[in-house]
This record gives C-alpha cells, structure tokens and sequence, in this order.
C-alpha cells in the first residue's frame, strides 16, 4: 500500500502498520485511517493519516518518562474498540514540538488507546486533574530519574 | 437549542437514563448532579475543547525537528 507521509513522502506500508479511528481524533474526526511509523528518532512515532498527506501526529509511549502515570478507562469505552484482553492495549501521548527551542511536551489527558489485536483505535479524555494537555517531557523525564 | 427554566432541587430527564438535576445556584455559578449510565460520557466542554486544541498545535507541529531524549529504550512489560 502506497502512503504520502509528511515525514518521508510516499512510502510503502504495511497493512499492520494501519490503525484506525472509529470515532476519529478530536477536531479531527473525519480522518479515520492512520499509519503508525517509527520516526528518524527514537523514541517517536507517527500517526500518519492515509488520506492526508499532511496530518500527522508525533506520539510517544507515556511510560517513558511518567512511570506513574496510570489511566482508568472504562470497559464500555474499550468496547468502542473491541478489547478483549488487557494485554492488547498500547497507549501513545501526542507530542507537541512548537518551533525554535520551545517546550517539547505531551499531551497526558487525552491519550491514544490502541487495540494491537484488531488495530482499532480511539482517543479517550482522562477525567484525573494530574493529567494535563501539555506536560514537559524533558523535565518529566529528569524528575522521574531523580 | 432548548432553553428552559429550573430551581434548585428540580431535575431535567433527557432520554430515558440520563438525569441532570440543579443542587445549588450561588452567583453565577450553578452546581449540577448529573446521574447518567457508564457509557454516557459527561465532561466538562473545556476539557474537549483543551484536547482538540492541543491536537491542532501537534498536527501542525509533526513536521518539525524531533528532541534528543536520553531515555533508557527498556522494553516494555
């Protein structure tokens, strides 16, 4: 499958690359079907619209540098997306990279939830007020080493 | 858009499960209970509107330079 990225131009994808959105991302809801790509640097993803050559996201594995971070979904939400199994979910932060040397942050309230199992995929919105749209992924990350 | 009037201590019943009721007005600040099934999502429209802005700055941003992370890559468990 044929895929123009923002990052790479086009490429070619693999049909296990594909994720999608039923219910689309926030104020992006009628962009459905993503690609999920390693980025030039690690640890970096992106979420790369199929039919959008310019929609992207950067995404990043929260964990990394929040290991307190938790999130409590509930299990009719997971149905949205058909998880059978707890092992199946991978969560993902959208980063936001504003130009020339400003804060590199992620966004922890609204994480993605992928089902590995089917590909399917949402955003959900965490009612916990630790979790704010913009947390400084290197300070976090200095913090969390102590 | 349907605007009707309420004291405190009355309710609105909207579709068969969800109930909004009015527990205290102080000012212009009005306290609801909201009583609704699980699978009804209620959240404040801040809340919406902060995670659909902060994916439009990140949209127009995923072109820009990555940051050096000195993150030990341990695999996941």
């Amino acid at each position: 499958m044929r895929v123009k990225t923002k990052a790479y131009g086009e490429i070619d994808a693999d049909e296990r690359q594909l994720v999608s959105f039923p219910a689309g991302l926030l104020g992006f809801e009628q962009f459905k079907d993503y690609i999920l790509l390693d980025a030039p640097q690690k640890p970096f993803f992106y979420l790369q619209s199929i039919d959008v050559p310019d929609l992207a996201f950067i995404l990043i594995d929260p964990f990394l540098f929040r290991p307190d971070y938790s999130l409590d979904i509930d299990d009719d939400s997971l149905e949205e997306i058909d998880v059978a199994r707890p092992e199946d979910v991978l969560v993902f932060s959208i980063v936001t990279v504003p130009g020339e040397g400003g804060t590199v942050t992620a966004n922890l309230m609204g994480p993605l939830i992928i089902n590995k199992a089917n590909r399917l995929a949402m955003q959900t919105v965490l009612g916990d007020s630790r979790w704010r749209v913009k947390h400084d992924i290197m300070a976090e990350l200095a913090a969390s080493k102590g | 858009m349907l605007i009707l009037s309420r004291r405190v201590n009355e309710k609105i019943v909207i579709g068969d499960d969800v109930i909004v009721s009015v527990v205290e007005v102080r000012g212009d600040q009005v306290k609801l209970g909201i009583e609704a099934p699980r699978n009804v999502k209620v959240f404040r429209q801040e809340v919406f509107d902060a995670i659909q802005e902060e994916n439009k700055q990140a949209a127009a941003a995923a072109g820009a330079q990555l940051p050096l992370l000195d993150i030990p890559l341990r695999a996941k468990e």
